[in-house]
């Protein structure tokens, strides 16, 4: 298994995330940046929403709201990930992508990356909380949100 | 004077009368290139019917298929092209959409005789399983490939793992069905795994490719080309085959199935809550009355949720009901991907599966089932759309 390296879990070199052509997704992953967690959440009715869309799927009003959320979840599903998909993780070694789901926010869920040893028993609910993980050194720097256990 | 709304049905309005598919190859072993495959497939389709292939009038196909119905038509010197339908998105979700889609268009009087076809060479083209590059992302891909949820197998593992987590479903309903592919294909001479069988201590002893998923627990990565003819049943009967009849066919997927990432409400499905009823009440039939299945491995747990949100078991049987016994010909509870299926056969993005359901329904299967009157096949699990087919002989019209 390779060192991890600036703190990063998984070795540089993946794609790199980014808000679409038309902007949508990009308070996102703004506020990740600014070591905040924004979801949307309907103004009129009040109903949450992830990933983004530009109308609310319960009220049809359009250009919802993003909402600071608290980055704390409980695990909804994972994997443990042994084949590198990617020449970037070619003899990196298991890890572990988790499904959270966020209480606080309607239930929303969202991907990330299980901090510590990949080879942890993992158990679906446990609770976690998020850490946001700065990528400065590529052209276009990004910050994702992981999780590790409360 | 308008048709009542219940009336509308592709019930026995519909035949295949033709099949054809290439030589199937490991990804990279093709000596054809994609379009030529297609092109082969096609013409094997219209021998077996004994059709002129300049009378195709149409093509349909999914999951953006590279060879294109206007140049297919062209380089086929058909004399004219009348429908062309391409199913929107959901990988081999599509496998029997295209089907219906054209067999709507045979209905509707668009076109008369029908090509269905899927044609796919990885080791030319890019493999499913492999992702490379740093290129920025957007959309879905973005909330999931920098965590290393890059491929199929990732993207579907969790959704597996919720899905053993709620039903108490072990890692043995699994092993079964890779069993079963691998039993069929033992005896299927185009199967690219024919002569390559698998037991449960290789299974248990084959490595992780992501948990849940052992390496058998994943489709294969191949180059070929499938085809189908479809015609009216007016003329169901003027070929040389004996016609499978489409009983009924259905496509889509249930509220907020395309939710991303993760986010549909019914996490733990394959997308087929709302699919299967529609297809059973087009075709007029039950669970019960179906005596074989072909059901899109893209991994092995997807299966076993499409066969229990078809009805043959409630899902906290899955255990007792997914056994290599139940699961094949010709005495099995249920027959399962008699051919070998996307994991022994060949991984023809499903459309091999359409193929062996019209072989079970003519009764001439490498494996036949006992019962085959009706033959069910499930598309690709756990996307949207997703889609299933059911065919029939003409004794269950």
């Amino acid at each position: 298994m390779s060192a991890k390296v600036d703190g990063l879990y998984l070795p540089s070199g993946l794609p790199i995330p980014a808000a679409e052509p038309d902007g949508l997704s990009a308070p996102y992953w703004t506020g990740l940046r600014e070591n905040r967690l924004l979801v949307q959440r309907c103004a009129r009715c009040r109903t949450w929403q992830f990933g983004p869309e530009w109308i609310c799927h319960h009220c049809h009003a359009f250009d919802v709201e993003w909402t600071e959320v608290e980055p704390r979840g409980r695990v909804f599903s994972w994997e443990r990930v042994w084949h590198p998909s990617h020449a970037a993780l070619k003899k990196h070694g298991p890890y572990l992508a988790v499904l959270v789901e966020l209480p606080q926010a309607g239930g929303v869920r969202m991907v990330g990356n299980l901090l510590g040893d990949p080879m942890q028993t993992v158990e679906i609910g446990a609770e976690v909380e998020g850490i946001f993980e700065h990528h400065h050194d590529c052209i276009s720097p990004y910050s994702l949100l992981q999780w590790r256990l409360c | 004077m308008a048709r009542r709304a219940t009336e509308r049905s592709l019930r026995g309005r519909v035949a295949v009368v033709g099949i054809g598919q290439t030589d199937y190859y490991r990804h990279g072993a093709s000596p054809d290139p994609e379009f030529k495959l297609a092109l082969k497939a096609i013409l094997a389709a219209c021998a077996d019917a004994g059709i002129d292939p300049r009378d195709i009038d149409g093509f349909a196909s999914y999951s953006d298929d590279r060879s294109e119905a206007s140049r297919l038509a062209a380089a086929l010197g058909i004399h004219r092209l009348r429908s062309a339908t391409m199913q929107w998105g959901g990988g081999g979700g599509g496998c029997c959409a295209a089907v219906a889609n054209a067999a709507a268009s045979i209905v509707a009087g668009l076109s008369d005789c029908v090509v269905v076809f899927r044609s796919l060479a990885q080791g030319q083209y890019g493999r499913f399983g492999q992702t490379d590059g740093i290129d920025t992302i957007s959309g879905e891909k973005a909330y999931l490939m920098p965590y290393g949820v890059l491929a199929p197998p990732q993207r579907f593992a969790m959704r597996v793992r919720r899905y053993m987590h709620e039903h108490g479903v072990r890692q043995e309903a699994l092993r079964a069905i890779a069993l079963a592919s691998y039993h069929h294909a033992q005896s299927n001479p185009r199967a690219v795994m024919h002569g390559k069988p698998l037991d449960a201590a290789k299974y248990d002893a084959s490595r992780w490719i992501v948990e849940p998923f052992h390496l058998y627990d994943c489709c294969m990565e191949n180059d070929g080309a499938a085809a189908l003819l479809l015609v009216s049943e007016e003329r169901a009967k003027d070929f040389r085959q004996k016609p499978a009849y489409v009983l009924g066919a259905a496509f889509g997927s249930g509220h907020r199935t395309g939710a991303s990432p993760h986010n549909s409400p019914l996490y733990a499905s394959a997308s087929f809550d709302t699919v299967a009823p529609d297809l059973y009440r087009m075709a007029g039939v039950g669970p019960t009355d179906v005596g074989v299945v072909q059901a899109y491995e893209n991994f092995t747990g997807g299966v076993a949720m499409a066969l229990s949100e078809h009805g043959f078991f409630r899902a906290e049987e899955a255990n007792e009901f997914l056994t290599l016994d139940n699961l094949i010909a010709p005495s099995g509870r249920l027959p399962l991907n008699t051919s070998g299926g996307n994991l022994a056969e060949c991984y023809m993005h499903g459309f091999e599966l359409v193929l062996e359901a019209v072989r079970q329904v003519r009764g001439t299967s490498t494996s036949q089932a006992k019962r085959s009157d009706v033959a069910l096949v499930i598309g690709g699990p756990m996307v949207t759309p997703a889609s299933n087919l059911l065919l029939g002989s003409e004794a269950v019209l």
